[in-house]
Parts: structure tokens; sequence; C-alpha cells
């Protein structure tokens, strides 16, 4: 078993990890470690390939990759420690009040770290077909939107060519784009809400710039097809979001993609014992980003979903300043 | 009078804009003097900015992402979508490294979005 | 021309435990399977539950294959190395005027030979379980009920078979049967012949063993005047998010109605909870397809049983068929509703395992020794001195301890390599899946063995890695990976892939703005 100590470890190296790891260091502490589960830092944003990130923070507009890259440029010339393809299995809280990490890695293989301080910046993910029952049959061509952007975006691969989208939240919309650029065909976006969720911005440029049509109070009553998607059934619902009988209509497609809401994932937070907000699906935490666990700090979508990238690097800059102050203090007090 | 929603931020401004008799565009409703810009040219010479990915020499699965390094004319789009259709860069790539000149005959150039090492 | 002693149609749980069963006996045996896995069917949608056995009536192949059947799954699933538990099941009963019904059901399961049943008062349940409804007045226990993986039983069966030598053949889905049995082969020795096509390939055994599940009235047909008519029946499911796996311990049943058992609220043995079944009938043989009447109903019913069901935790919902014999025989209905396992009169080596419903897979370690016995008992054959009784199955990241999770990864590190987070499956897993007898070939392949996407984003993050990994431990590209086979690619091609063509406003023809 591998086995190290830091002051502070943050678990994701997204946006709100990077930021909290720049502000950490910045307010002082010394031992630092990111630990990201994929195979480069930057979390999500790498495949937000559009542009609009980055206003607030650096008064320019920029993609979501360049975002990313500002602060892994900046992490790398702080030289801050980071270890990738590096998964967290588990966080204990020791007796003593520090934090034990289990992570594992192919190259570390299983490790055991021990922090003062711990910052969660796990992000969040999609809600899956299944999250929203959608009746009907279950072939190839469902997929949520972001998986969906990972293919194209990342790997260059079409998930199809004919798509139907439910959800307009800025995901969707982004994506209907997307797939209409790199030559596929977008039939609608249904949204179950009289109104969209995505910002008005990304209706103009993403749905009518392309002539895409967005049926709101209307979502998806059947998918049909064995094998591959054949096409999907949409409905009208009332104000309630129920489905008004005999409003249904065919739509043909080989390709459903859901954008209905982000989760953020809290596994880890709560199996540490955490406290749990039902409404944001986030860690309870106080005015210092502090979770019911003392020394456990939260930040970005792993709190609660932000709207803009710039808010949640806000947001981390002060958990790290405040895992800072806390580490400082637990050395003091704690000794 | 027009409206129109701005695309400049995430705000989102709803704008009015009103020709006015001397041919100019004259435009209310926006918070900040980018919305004013936005909606002059969205009513004259409405322009994009596109992202998209180009492929990369000696790789199937894995593309980078690029963008037009201003906007470029609205009616350009497709056309210039067509032109990255046919571009492949060889690593390694640097964020800003510029991909291809005058793309669709605009003069605009395309420029790497993230970076590839190998 | 293949020749075989025996062919097994189906590699559905029956299919693969009959063949492993066989496989004791000195034959060449193949399993012809349409699908391009096994567990594709019926097999792969159900409630995973080991019944203790009182449903039944008395006297039944049901009662008796489902008693033993739950008596043997334990060993079996020792020696085979799947998920198994025996957490118990409850009959509730909600009306006094109910509970005649539930005395019966307690003196069936006595006269079928069920163990330990007893009735128990309401607040024995709430005891035993909290999470139960408060408006239960009684219950029938029976500590016997069990959880399996379905999965992984028919899995483990199949790999154990191939083991053994069985020659499993998907994608072979049998198109025609032929009674060659006239047709005396020129030195006589061999007086029945099955000739079965699969396509345009030909295979031939003296014993054809039918285990098609919705389709075995269509192979049986084939070779018989004694008209068999199976119509599916179809149940609809909600699986929950694994922080609903702990509202209850054991299987909770409702006192049971015409159309079966009714809708059950069990954990699963990975630690899920699973609500349903509907029940029913279609004429469709593929119609898996959910809806929203029977999702809404299964979980509707599931809430008067259990308290504290949430929607809001379902992570997927599916559908599927039981083998329900609606005719058999000159339009004579299957009065009992029993399975029909027998050598068919008029087709001597042909034998059915039709009708294979509820509570067939807790009969199936009972199923596949009861065929064996009647098709070595008409067609002897010498026994099998190497049989392979024993099957490891994958290593289990997720449920090792540290140490173990070690010594995995000093043997291989991409067994520290997590591709599936939700699930904790990786790399290592998924590529033992691919490279086993009888290994993954596709998306829900790899799912099935490692549950690598079954977890609460339902492959969100993890199927373009899965997809990834498959194409390269295969030498195919991406493209060529399918959900499971035939015409199910997850990708369509590649980014820009049509510019030349039809690169316009939104995929329509160029419209010149």
């Amino acid at each position: 078993m591998n086995r190290r100590e830091e002051d502070v470890v943050i678990i994701g190296g997204g946006p709100a990890g990077l930021a909290a790891a720049l502000s950490a260091r910045e307010a002082g502490c010394e031992r630092i470690l990111i630990l990201e589960r994929d195979k480069e830092l930057g979390g999500i944003l790498n495949q937000c390939i559009h542009n609009g990130f980055g206003l607030h923070t650096f008064q320019e507009e920029l993609t979501g990759p360049e975002y990313a890259d500002r602060y892994i440029q900046k992490v790398q010339e702080k030289k801050l420690p980071y270890l990738l393809r590096t998964m967290v299995t588990e966080v204990q809280v020791l007796d003593d009040g520090r934090k034990r990490i289990t992570a594992m890695n192919r190259d570390d293989g299983l490790l055991e770290i021990t922090a003062d301080a711990v910052i969660l910046a796990m992000g969040c993910r999609e809600r899956p077909r299944g999250a929203l029952n959608i009746p009907g049959s279950r072939p190839a061509g469902i997929y949520s939107a972001g998986t969906a952007q990972y293919y194209v975006n990342i790997e260059g691969r079409m998930p199809g060519k004919n798509v139907v989208i439910l959800g307009s939240g800025d995901i969707g919309l982004i994506m209907a784009r997307r797939m209409v650029l790199e030559g596929a065909r977008v039939q609608c976006v249904a949204e179950l809400k009289p109104a969209s969720g995505g910002l008005k911005r990304n209706i103009v440029q993403c749905l009518e710039d392309f002539d895409i049509p967005l049926y709101l109070c209307t979502t998806v009553a059947a998918v049909h097809g064995k094998e591959r998607v054949e096409g999907v059934t949409l409905t009208k619902v009332d104000e309630g979001g129920k489905a008004i009988p005999g409003s249904e209509w065919f739509v043909p497609c080989d390709t459903l993609l859901i954008s209905c809401g982000l989760i953020p994932e809290n596994e880890l937070t709560a199996g540490m014992g955490a406290s749990i907000d039902p409404r944001t699906n986030g860690p309870v935490v106080n005015d210092r980003l502090e979770c019911s666990v003392p020394g456990v700090f939260a930040c970005g979508n792993v709190l609660h979903v932000h709207e803009l990238v710039d808010h949640v690097s806000a947001e981390a800059e002060k958990a790290g300043q405040f895992a800072t102050e806390y580490v400082k203090k637990w050395k003091v007090e704690g000794m | 009078m027009k409206e129109l929603t701005c695309i400049t931020c995430p705000v989102g401004c709803t704008l009015k804009a009103q020709l006015q008799q001397d041919g100019t565009v004259m435009i209310s409703g926006n918070r900040c003097p980018r919305g004013a810009e936005y909606g002059r040219k969205e009513i004259t010479n409405p322009t994009r900015v596109v992202t998209s990915t180009v492929r990369v020499a000696g790789h199937k699965d894995m593309v980078v992402s690029v963008k037009t390094a201003s906007d470029i004319p609205k009616g350009k789009v497709m056309e210039c979508m067509k032109e990255l259709a046919a571009v492949e860069v060889t690593p390694p790539i640097h964020v800003g490294d510029v991909v291809l000149e005058n793309i669709a005959d605009t003069g605009v150039s395309i420029v790497a979005t993230r970076s590839i090492s190998e | 021309m293949k020749q075989y002693d025996v062919i097994i149609i189906g590699a559905g749980v029956c299919g693969a435990a009959i063949a492993r069963e066989m496989a004791r006996k000195q034959r060449r045996i193949a399993v012809l399977e349409a699908a391009s896995d096994v567990c594709e069917g019926t097999s792969k949608a159900n409630s995973g539950i080991v019944h203790a056995g009182h449903d039944a009536l008395p006297g039944t192949l049901k009662a008796k294959l489902n008693v033993l059947g739950n008596k043997k799954m334990e060993a079996l699933a020792e020696e085979l190395d799947f998920p198994f538990k025996r957490n118990g099941s409850l009959v509730l009963c909600f009306h006094e005027e109910d509970r005649v019904r539930l005395e019966e059901l307690l003196e069936r399961g006595r006269k079928n030979g069920v163990e330990g049943l007893k009735i128990l008062s309401p607040k024995q349940v709430w005891e035993m379980e909290p999470g139960i409804s408060k408006n239960v007045v009684a219950a029938l226990y029976a500590p016997t009920g069990g959880i399996v993986c379905p999965f992984g039983l028919n899995i483990a069966l199949a790999e154990n078979a191939a083991e053994n030598g069985v020659d499993f053949y998907l994608n072979h889905r049998v198109t025609k049967i032929e009674n060659r049995s006239d047709e005396e082969d020129k030195d006589n020795s061999c007086r029945r012949m099955y000739s079965v096509l699969t396509g345009e390939e030909l295979f031939q055994a003296p014993i054809v063993i039918n285990a098609a599940g919705v389709y075995a009235d269509v192979l049986h047909n084939m070779v018989s005047k004694r008209k068999m008519e199976i119509t599916p029946r179809r149940g609809e499911y909600c699986l929950m998010d694994k922080a609903s796996g702990n509202l209850v311990k054991a299987t909770v049943f409702q006192l049971p109605s015409q159309y079966g058992k009714g809708i059950l609220v069990t954990p699963s043995v990975h630690g899920n909870l699973l609500v349903g079944p509907t029940a029913e009938d279609i004429p469709d043989k593929e119609n898996t397809e959910t809806t929203a009447v029977g999702l809404k109903k299964v979980m509707d019913t599931g809430a008067l049983s259990v308290e504290g069901l949430d929607s809001r935790q379902i992570i997927t919902s599916f559908a599927g068929l039981r083998a329900h014999i609606t005719q058999y025989d000159s339009g004579v209905a299957n009065a009992s509703g029993d399975f029909v396992i027998e050598e068919v009169s008029d087709a001597p080596g042909f034998f059915d395992v039709a009708g294979i419903e509820s509570p067939g897979l807790s009969c199936v370690p009972a199923i596949s020794e009861y065929v064996a016995e009647l098709v070595n008992a008409a067609y002897p054959a010498p026994d099998k001195t190497d049989f392979k009784e024993k099957r490891k199955g994958l290593p289990n990241v997720a449920s090792a301890s540290n140490e173990e999770r070690q010594a995995l990864i000093a043997e291989n590190p991409a067994f520290a390599n997590v591709i599936c987070r939700c699930e904790m499956v990786t790399e290592g897993e998924i590529v033992a899946a691919i490279h086993r007898p009888l290994g993954a070939t596709t998306l829900d392949g790899v799912k099935r063995r490692t549950r690598a996407g079954m977890g609460r984003c339902q492959s969100g993050f993890c199927s373009p890695k899965v997809l990834e990994i498959l194409a390269r431990e295969r030498g195919v590209d991406q493209s060529e990976i399918t959900k499971s086979g035939a015409a199910s690619a997850i990708l369509t091609g590649h980014t820009k892939d049509d510019a030349h063509v039809t690169f316009s406003k939104n995929g329509k023809e160029d419209t010149h703005e």
C-alpha cells in the first residue's frame, strides 16, 4: 500500500478542483494533492468546446478547453501535484479528525492518503433515461447529451444521424447545434416544462439559427425500435407534467439525446457520513463551504449545479482559502 | 422595430432594434456596449463564432477542438464546416495555434482551443 | 453440416443449465442461440427470485422442481461462483377476509415440502421488516426464499458448459427443424436424426432439446402434430438506486392472483431494489417495451407493500416476457399451467422444455437434472471422467477487501483503473470478461458480466470507455461494437463524414442562406 500525507487533498481536477488548489496554494497551503479520475485535468470542460466561458473570470469569451487550459497552465507553473486516472474509493474520518482517502490507479496501485482537510470537487452527472422512467423499448441510440458530447467532441465519432433531443437545458441546446454542424439532422428539442431551462442565447444561436423546433410542454411518451431507435412518440403535457391523451405524435429518428438535469455526485460525501441537502443533492455546508464533517469542504457542481463555470471558479477559490485556514488552525490547535 | 436576444453573454438581454432614417440602427434594452454592437451587427450583417473540431493525424478516435479566431458571417458557417472537414492536424498542438488561415474566404483564422502533446 | 449427439436450442438459463448437465456424459453437444450472447431473452429480464415453492399446486412439475431447485441453488452458487442469497420471503395479506387464502398458501407450501413456513402477525412482520406497510394484517414467511443474479446464474452455467466441451453457436437462429428419423443411415446405425437449420447452416443430432423460451412453441410445432401455443406474458419492472436497497431485506409479495404472484418488492443480490412485474398477455414475442401505465402500476402497487418507495430513486425500467403456454395438443389448453418438460410423443428424441415461466428461474438446477435424467433414461451415454464441476467467476473489485484489491492490482494494474465509477468496475474486470470462454462481445455483454453501466448513471460516463476497451481487445473498430448484436451499433460514423453530401443547415438540402 502506497501511503502519503497531505495538508489538503482535492478530489476532482475539473474547474472546481483546479481553482480550489490554486487558491489553497495562494493562501499558503504547502502540501496539496489533486486526485483526478480522468486521463487529464480539466474535467467536463474538455468536452464543452463551445464558447461562452470566462466572461467574469477573464473578461473574455473562451471555449471550455481554453478556460480549463488557463487553470491547468497555472497548476503546472506552480507545480501543484496531481494524480490522473486516480479513483477515490473511500474517505474516512480518523479519530484525530484527519481524513483518510483511499484511492487507486495503475501506477501506484492502492493509495492511502492522510490529509488534514479535503475539498470535494467531483462535479455532477446527468440524469439518465431510467431516472425519467421513459417507457418503450431499450435499443441502441439513447444517450445522455453529455455522453454524445464526449463521442462528438473528444473522439470525433457520431452517435447518430437523425436526432430528437429531450430536455432544453444548455447541454441539450448546445448538442443540437453540434449535431447539425457535424452533419446530422436534429428533428426537434422537446421540453417538458413551459419554458426552456437553457440560456436564451443558446436558444437563439443553437436552435433558431438552424431552424430546429423547440416544443414546450412536450415529452417523450415512448421509445420505439428493437435494435436501434426507430422513432419516438412525443406527447403534449399539462401544467402538472402529465401526458395529455390524444396529443401524441410520432417522430422518426435513430437517436434520442437526453438532457434533463444534472445531479451532484455525492456518493463519497454520503459515504463519509456528511449530511446531504435533499433540495440540491449536494452536501449541507456552512458559510465556510464546510460540510457537516469538519475539515471537508465542497465547491462547484458537487455542491449544487451551477449555471456558469465562472461561478464555480469563484466558489472554489473560497473553498481553497477556507480549507487552508482550517489546516493552519488545525496545525496549531491540533498539536 | 425588431426584437432580438443578445447572445454575447449568458445574460441574454432582450434588445430592440430600430432602423433610423439615416440608415443606422438604434439599439435599446442592452445592458452593456457589447449588446449594442451585437444588435447592430445582427440586423446588418449577422455573425457567429464557430466552434468545432478537426481530425488529428494518426488518431482515429481523437479530434482537437478549434474555433474561428473571431466571428464570421452567419451565412458562411456551413461553408466553414465543409472546409474544416478536410483539415487534419499533426501534434503537438497548443491552445491558440493557427490551424487554418482565411476560413471560407472570411479572412478569419481557425485556431486550436486545446493542446495535444503526442 | 455439423454433426452432434445433442442439440440444445436456446442459451437462456434453461438451455445453459441443461447443456452443462448433459455434458457430464460423453456427448458432443451444441447449443444454438439466436441472439449475440447468452442470457438475452426471458433469462435477462425477470425478478431474480429463488422462490420458496409455496405457490405451485402440489403434484405439478412446478411445485416439485421449485422446491428441489431452491434446495440445490446454494450448492450450485458455491460450485459456479455466482451471487445468491437466502434472504427469506414474505407474502403480505392486507384484508382479514383474505387470511384464509394465506393459510391455503401455507398448507400448499407444506404439501410441496417447503420448510420453515409460518404465518406472522403484523407485529412480527414489522419487527422483521420495519419498512412493510402498516396495513398488513398477516404475512406468510418463507425462510428458504432467496435471490440470485439472473445474469450471473445463466453466464456461469454457460461458461462452465463451454469449459466442459459444449459448443455454443451464437447468432444462430433456428429456422427449420426436420425429423429425418425415417431416412436410415447407410450403416443403419442411427434411427433417429433431426436436421436443424440456422439460416444457411445445417446441424444434425439424434437428440434435440427445445429450450427456446417464448419461441419453444414454434420449434415444437416444426416436429409435432400436437400443436402448442405460447403467449408471451409481459412483465414490467422498475429498478431502484442502491440508496433504496435497504427498504426491505426479504422479498415481499402480495397475495397472488390468477395472473401470477403479483408485484413484488425485493432487494437484488447487488443491493438495488427491484419492483415488479406486471402481467399482460401480448401476441408479439419480441415486444419488451415498457408502458407508462405499466410502470405506474408497478410503483403504485409496490407502494402498497413497502413504505418509502420513491419514484425519484428509479434508475431504470425494463420488461421481460414469460413463456406462458396458452394452448397445447389439439386446442386443449394447458389447464394446470404447468411446465411442459417431456419427450414429444410423436417426435422421439425431441425434448420440450417449454412454458418455463415463474418459478422457472428457481427451478433451473432441478430442471437441468430432470431433463438429463429423462434423456439419459431413454438414450444412455457413458459418464465423462473429466467433468469440471467448478467455475471461478470474474474478480470483483467493488466487493473485494483492500488486501484482495492489492493482490489483483499486483497481478494486473488494470484492476486499479476504474472504468464504471458508479459500480466500481475496473478495466481489469472488463478485459477479463471479454477474454473468458463465451466472453462478452457487446456493451450489454460486458454489463451483464461485470455490472459496468448498471449503476445510477446508467453507463453515461463509462460506455465510451467500455466501447474503446471492447474495440481494442477484439481488434475491431469502435463502429463495429454493438449494444446487443445485429443492428444495435452504438456509433453511426465519424464527425464530418457526411460533409461532402449533406452538409447543410440542419441536415436538409442546401438552403443557401
